[in-house]
């Protein structure tokens, strides 16, 4: 009998986190394990819950724009934008030409503070600890401009609807230029560290593969589908704040690997550079806020907008009662959707792979549970 | 060949230690050691509350208007005024700010018509209870008390 469960090993259920540094904050992953190989996967998810769609129902259009800052709070720039977006959509007005390219600037810096964030925490879990302290160095050059142009340096609160509250400070073309000169020499230093270290492709290459036909199906968006070899980028799909001005490419992968997901992140950091660039360079002078009124109240009606957050498709779905305070938001989280695929990605795989897998997802959990 | 090379020279790991090395040069410390050495606030920033007080007499800045209250999306602060029957003019009486659900967006201070509240550059607003974090009109006014460590 002894024998017999030495050879049939039975399946041992094994609980990661909610308090696991490696899920990225407070995610549960219950892993069903076979020795060392996961077979099956079950992700709980709600302890970061506060009830943000819910906030928004009891708060005037105004009043609900700094809670957007707090679901993905990595990129605070970016849910604000979308936000702005889809109540600029009911009202039927559009922030001025200054104001959009002052927004692409700012959303495309979060893009690479996000993105550094995801380098560095990524990088510590697989087992390179230096990358994260580069990646901080760089990170907190961006958070320097967001403090200078907003006053915070997290949860910005950068965008008002309609436009710009903020006039951009003396100094922003020439800091903005600063940060794009400095930062390409040191993406190619965490390549320099990266790309060719053996421990680092052994551990990233043929892991958590996810195909194109796996990523349509369940939805996923970003970096992500993007590395399964799908163009698919919002800002040339459909172009949103003046994205079709700009000229930038979609950067794709083959094989939808965890390594390929690093390569397709590393050179989007490259194109938002270069998109920084140009819109520095041709920044429109001219008023900052469109023609919103002190009191925001939207006609009846339904608005969704998506835009290409760091993560993925980040949309807004607003109804309004013609009423100051909107009768449902409805976020459509780009960490959400993704998670889902975990369970394809980690399934036959090895333990230790999984938190490689989760860190490759790029997930915010403030995002997941709103 | 090649790949022999590089496994018996360890040149992947030579390579990444170099990049390492690079970045010992003193002029690359950016650690700022905190409390004796204050870090830079940059002019915009969003921090502890302050009601102004015109310099000259001493009076605030505040019209007792509670447009900051109504701006407020925690409803954190709460204006209380008398009706002066001489000037027929509303006078403060009380300004209660509660900092510990202030998310310092800066609504309030973008509502103020007077720039009597302002979020200012203090951010050092740490208490050891909870109703220190609850400011009246005399901490407004004053702005807050850091201790200060010697460097």
């Amino acid at each position: 009998m002894s024998e017999a469960t030495f050879l049939d090993t039975t399946e041992l259920v094994l609980n990661m986190g909610p308090q696991h540094p490696s899920t990225h904050g407070v995610l549960r992953v219950i892993l069903k394990l076979d020795g060392e190989t996961v077979r099956g996967t079950e992700c709980i998810i709600g302890y970061l819950h506060r009830g943000v769609e819910k906030i928004a129902e009891n708060r005037t259009y105004v009043m609900f724009n700094p809670y957007v800052d707090r679901m993905d709070y990595v990129a605070a720039v970016s849910n604000g934008l979308g936000y702005c977006l889809a109540i600029e959509k009911l009202l039927n007005v559009e922030a001025p030409p200054r104001a959009q390219a002052a927004r692409v600037i700012l959303t495309e810096l979060n893009r690479i503070a996000s993105h550094l964030l995801w380098l560095g925490t990524h990088a510590l879990d697989i087992g390179a600890i230096t990358p994260v302290f580069y990646c901080f160095r760089e990170r907190e050059e961006v958070l320097k401009i967001f403090e200078n142009y907003c006053g915070a340096r997290l949860t910005t609160h950068a965008f008002r609807i309609g436009g710009l509250v903020y006039e951009l400070y003396d100094g922003f073309e020439e800091q903005c230029r600063a940060f794009c000169d400095m930062f390409i020499p040191k993406v190619d230093e965490y390549e320099e560290l990266l790309t060719n270290n053996r421990i680092w492709v052994s551990r990233l290459k043929g892991i958590g593969i996810l195909n194109e036909q796996d990523c349509k199906d369940y939805g996923v968006t970003g970096p992500v589908l993007r590395a399964a070899g799908v163009k698919w980028d919002l800002r040339k799909a459909q172009p949103y704040s003046g994205y079709e001005q700009y000229d930038f490419d979609i950067p794709t992968a083959q094989n939808g690997d965890t390594f390929d997901r690093y390569t397709v992140r590393m050179e989007e950091m490259r194109q938002s550079v270069r998109i920084i660039r140009q819109a520095v360079d041709k920044l429109p002078a001219g008023p900052i806020m469109g023609k919103v009124g002190k009191v925001v109240k939207p006609a009846t009606g339904e608005a969704y907008v998506s835009i290409e957050a760091p993560k993925g498709e980040l949309g807004y779905f607003v109804v309004s009662d013609n009423s100051t305070q909107p009768y449902r938001v409805r976020v459509r989280p780009p960490s959400f959707v993704n998670l889902q695929a975990l369970d394809v990605m980690v399934r036959g795989g090895l333990i230790a792979d999984v938190v490689a897998i989760i860190g490759t997802l790029d997930i915010v959990l403030g995002e997941v549970d709103r | 060949m090649g790949k022999l090379f590089r496994t018996v020279f360890l040149v992947d790991l030579l390579q990444g230690l170099w990049v390492t090395f690079r970045n010992q040069n003193p002029k690359y410390i950016y650690t700022e050691q905190y409390p004796s050495q204050r870090p830079k606030i940059s002019e915009r920033y969003r921090g502890a509350p302050r009601l102004n007080i015109n310099p000259d007499n001493g009076e605030t800045l505040c019209i007792s208007c509670n447009l900051c209250a109504l701006a407020c999306p925690e409803n954190l602060i709460v204006v209380t005024s008398q009706r002066n029957e001489e000037t027929r003019k509303k006078e403060l009486t009380t300004f209660t700010y509660d900092t510990s659900r202030c998310m310092f967006c800066g609504l309030c201070e973008d509502a103020c018509p007077v720039d009597a509240l302002e979020l200012t550059q203090d951010f050092e607003m740490a208490s050891y209870t909870r109703e220190g974090t609850i400011l009246d009109r005399q901490m407004l006014e004053e702005g807050p008390h850091p201790t200060q460590y010697r460097s």
